[in-house]
């Protein structure tokens, strides 16, 4: 009965260099439903819609069914060829042209001697936004509409192909209700013309509000396929969660001392508002919250990679003025940023120079650098982190993920720093390199470091944090500690469906 | 995409890896045989040896600049121009005094002429990095500003036409030798041992490298990038400077269209060197063979009786397949 679903995929993996993202995933969908994948940051979902419209290619075994026939989608062409469109959680809109040449980008319409018409381009696009009562000028330049208003145009762009699949990830994360509101009702409209719609998304009202069926992935594996009317929110979340925590996150015990960093009433544009929060020596601080909470820009404004509009930061009781990350750095503050490859390393460059570079200056006192030291003490944090690489020598790129990331880890321990602060510590590792990073920072709070870590996987909120930080749109929606985190209460703070527990417990 | 898992390092030696890195040493030796069996011997003369070395000082001085600045992913146009503002500001205070001098009365000490001539070069090169580094504006754009800015105040400055009549003391730096060793060679050699040094020993060569491998990423390793960048165009406008004053020195006389197109001829050295326009790769020793390179095909395929115009396609070829080579070693 291969008839009834409109797409198949079958034991679909996906290897990335040192992550396994996708562990023979069996998908199906029906057509004239809609089809929500839930599931942490980095579960594997966006990974395999990826495949679906032929952005990545699976490995060996794999295979997609559309209406029960394989298709090979070797690129995303061959995808919107074979009826398949996605909104994509990352907007990517040419800002210098317009709406309607936006919606018709690499399919122009065409008219006398084969060139394009603006006026039939014009028009189609006023057509399509009749239909779904879209009011935004075509003739506008992408760049002048609000991100709310691009996030309609790439929804009545992924339309306007007609494909009979139709994935949207996370496309209510940057509209407000209204716009929600309206979309929920194109959905609607799709769904009864047989459209079968993917939907990825984080907001559990939402998955409940629209969606048939639900498919839970974790740790790139999928877990579940169950009908939306089978599911409650508990339910969801234990099989979003579902795994021991204890195992896997060797938190010791560490003595928490006096306050070493306390940031209070810290503003920067949207995403950092009035953030005060208090941090101990030996603790690890968690941050939790949604993609775009403003987790990230908290760690960013406070290490002056941008700066603050205002807010004290006070170290070690002395208030200090930070412009630029070498201001962090003196004041005893690290960072390990978010993403590995755009932040964090230099690709061709030797695991030795990435290792020492934010540290030079105390290894190179008038300029000149101490090579025999320099040696010494990356010899020494090799040994001390198990790295494997055949040399310090060895380009930083040719190491995996997990190697990688020991190396930023020592680029900032070798600044000797008191606050050391990670964001998103283990993404993109694989299992075992997860628990030794683990295991170094609790042994780095059981020396009397403090730690803040940014993270979007709930189990290692939950496993690492003394306490956590949750935020929310900016704001610090309240602060939990770590006898009474569960994942329900900071989802409840994350997601702002806390009712009304304000910042006034942070500290 | 590799499919590549934990442990996946080379640990033994790689040949492969090592050829390509060696390469262009015997890239060069092969240029050097057959320029000596097609020139019946001519080549390997020492006469000839001496032109090509003493005439590569100057492309592999500024060479050296490039070398800098394409590592941290940059590009500097303006080195022709500014060896030619060089040229003409050092040798107007460099002449002989006479009604028809620049400054007829003047009569300079040679040494501050020479040391202004590279002044003004470093200058032209500080602003190349100040405009960079506070307006964002890309590295080509700003130094083909400069480009044709410094270029315009050479000609101005000399009336168009070269600045001659020079104290033969002046002449000193482009034609005489110390024991034996032509001085455009031994500055070359003192300026590239001189970078070689500050990019492998120094902390502001390590920012150089890292800039180039990950702006962002040094940027948070606590990098000023507005000093470095500064810095490193200063640099090179320094070292075109130096070239400017040799040059001048060599033919004797100032002339404002000195150093026309030898900003392509030091890319080119940078980058059969290995420098990568990539960024974070590059070392000194092989932009000096580089340079060497170039020069012995400018010298070789002029003993051949090749002209001009043959030059400027055989190496308009050569930095593309330099390039072709250079991807395929790093990615």
């Amino acid at each position: 009965m291969t008839e009834q679903f409109v797409l198949q995929m079958q034991n679909i993996s996906k290897t990335f260099p040192g992550v396994r993202a996708l562990d023979t995933v069996n998908l199906e969908v029906r057509p004239g439903t809609v089809h929500a994948l839930m599931g942490e940051n980095g579960a594997g979902k966006s990974t395999l819609m990826k495949i679906l419209i032929g952005m990545y290619q699976m490995d060996a075994g794999g295979a997609i069914v559309l209406d029960g026939q394989t298709a090979a989608i070797k690129d995303t062409a061959s995808g919107l060829a074979h009826g398949i469109s996605m909104i994509h959680q990352e907007l990517s809109p040419v800002p210098e042209m317009t709406v309607a040449e936006n919606i018709f980008l690499g399919r122009e319409p065409t008219a006398r001697f084969g060139l394009v018409s603006r006026k039939v381009m014009v028009d189609e696009c006023r057509k399509l936004f009749d239909r779904w009562e879209i009011r935004i000028n075509p003739s506008a330049k992408m760049r002048s509409l609000s991100i709310a208003q691009t996030q309609m145009v790439e929804i009545a762009k992924a339309i306007s192909f007609d494909s009979r699949i139709i994935i949207m990830d996370e496309p209510t994360s940057a509209i407000t209700e209204v716009e929600v509101a309206h979309l929920h009702r194109m959905i609607d409209q799709l769904r009864e013309r047989g459209k079968a719609i993917i939907y990825i998304t984080h907001k559990m009202d939402e998955v409940f509000k629209i969606s048939d069926y639900v498919t839970v992935f974790r740790d790139g594996k999928l877990v579940n396929t169950l009908p939306a009317a089978d599911l409650d929110r508990d339910k969801l979340i234990a099989l979003m969660v579902g795994r021991e925590l204890t195992e896997m996150f060797p938190k010791e015990h560490a003595e928490v001392g006096d306050v070493v960093l306390s940031v209070r009433g810290l503003n920067r544009g949207s995403l950092v508002k009035d953030v005060s929060f208090e941090l101990r020596r030996g603790e690890i601080l968690g941050f939790a919250g949604l993609m775009g909470a403003g987790r990230t820009e908290v760690l960013e404004t406070l290490f002056g990679v941008a700066a603050a509009e205002s807010g004290e930061i006070v170290v070690d009781g002395k208030s200090v003025r930070i412009k630029q990350p070498k201001d962090a750095i003196a004041a005893g503050l690290a960072l390990l940023t978010e993403d590995r490859k755009l932040t964090g390393i230099m690709g061709v460059l030797s695991v030795r120079d990435n290792m020492i570079m934010a540290a030079l200056p105390k290894y190179s006192p008038n300029g000149m650098l101490q090579k025999r030291r320099i040696e010494q003490v990356c010899e020494e944090q090799r040994k001390a982190l198990a790295l494997k690489t055949p040399s310090l020598n060895q380009h930083i790129q040719n190491l995996s993920g997990g190697n990688q990331q020991k190396v930023l880890i020592s680029r900032w321990l070798l600044t000797l720093p008191e606050i050391l602060m990670i964001d998103e510590p283990t993404r993109g590792i694989d299992v075992g390199a997860k628990s030794e990073i683990h295991r170094l920072m609790s042994a780095l709070a059981k020396t009397g470091k403090a730690i803040i870590m940014v993270s979007s996987e709930m189990p290692e909120v939950l496993g690492m944090s003394d306490r956590v930080v949750v935020m929310h749109e900016g704001r610090v929606s309240g602060v939990v500690d770590r006898a009474e985190a569960t994942q329900e209460r900071i989802m409840q703070l994350a997601t702002g469906t806390a009712g009304a527990t304000g910042p006034a417990d942070a500290a | 995409m590799a499919t590549t898992t934990t442990a996946d390092v080379k640990s033994k030696f790689d040949t492969a890896a090592f050829i390509k890195q060696y390469a262009i040493i015997g890239i060069l030796i092969i240029f050097v045989v057959v320029l000596t069996f097609a020139t019946g011997g001519k080549f390997l003369q020492t006469q000839n040896l001496l032109n090509v070395v003493t005439q590569v000082a100057a492309i592999g001085i500024i060479a050296i600049g490039m070398t800098f600045v394409i590592i941290t992913l940059g590009i500097d146009l303006s080195v022709g121009s500014i060896l030619a503002v060089a040229a003409v500001v050092s040798t107007s205070l460099a002449q002989l005094p006479s009604a028809t001098a620049k400054y007829p009365d003047l009569h300079l000490p040679v040494i501050v002429a020479v040391l202004a001539g590279i002044a003004v070069g470093a200058l032209a090169g500080w602003t190349n990095g100040f405009l960079i580094a506070t307006f964002k504006i890309a590295p080509f754009i700003a130094t083909l500003g400069m480009m044709s800015s410094a270029r315009g105040l050479a000609l101005i400055y000399s009336d168009g036409r070269p600045i001659s009549r020079l104290d033969p003391t002046f002449n000193f730096l482009g034609q005489n030798a110390i024991l034996g060793i032509p001085v455009p060679i031994i500055i070359f050699a003192i300026v590239a041992v001189t970078a070689h040094v500050i990019l492998n020993y120094t902390r502001f060569g390590r920012h150089v490298y890292a800039i180039g491998g990950n702006e962002q990423a040094a940027r948070v390793s606590g990098i000023n990038l507005k000093r470095a960048t500064i810095v490193i165009y200063t640099l090179c406008g320094l070292l075109a400077g130096i070239a400017g004053v040799i040059s001048a020195g060599r033919i004797g006389s100032g002339n404002p269209q000195l150093g026309t197109g030898i900003e392509l001829d030091a890319i080119t050295a940078a980058v059969i060197g290995g420098t990568s326009f990539k960024g974070g790769i590059g070392t000194i020793w092989g932009t000096v063979i580089g340079a060497l390179i170039i020069q012995s095909l400018n010298t070789g395929l002029v003993l051949l009786g090749m002209n001009d115009f043959v030059q400027m396609v055989v190496k308009g070829a050569i930095i593309i397949v330099a390039v072709i080579l250079d991807e395929r070693k790093n990615r």
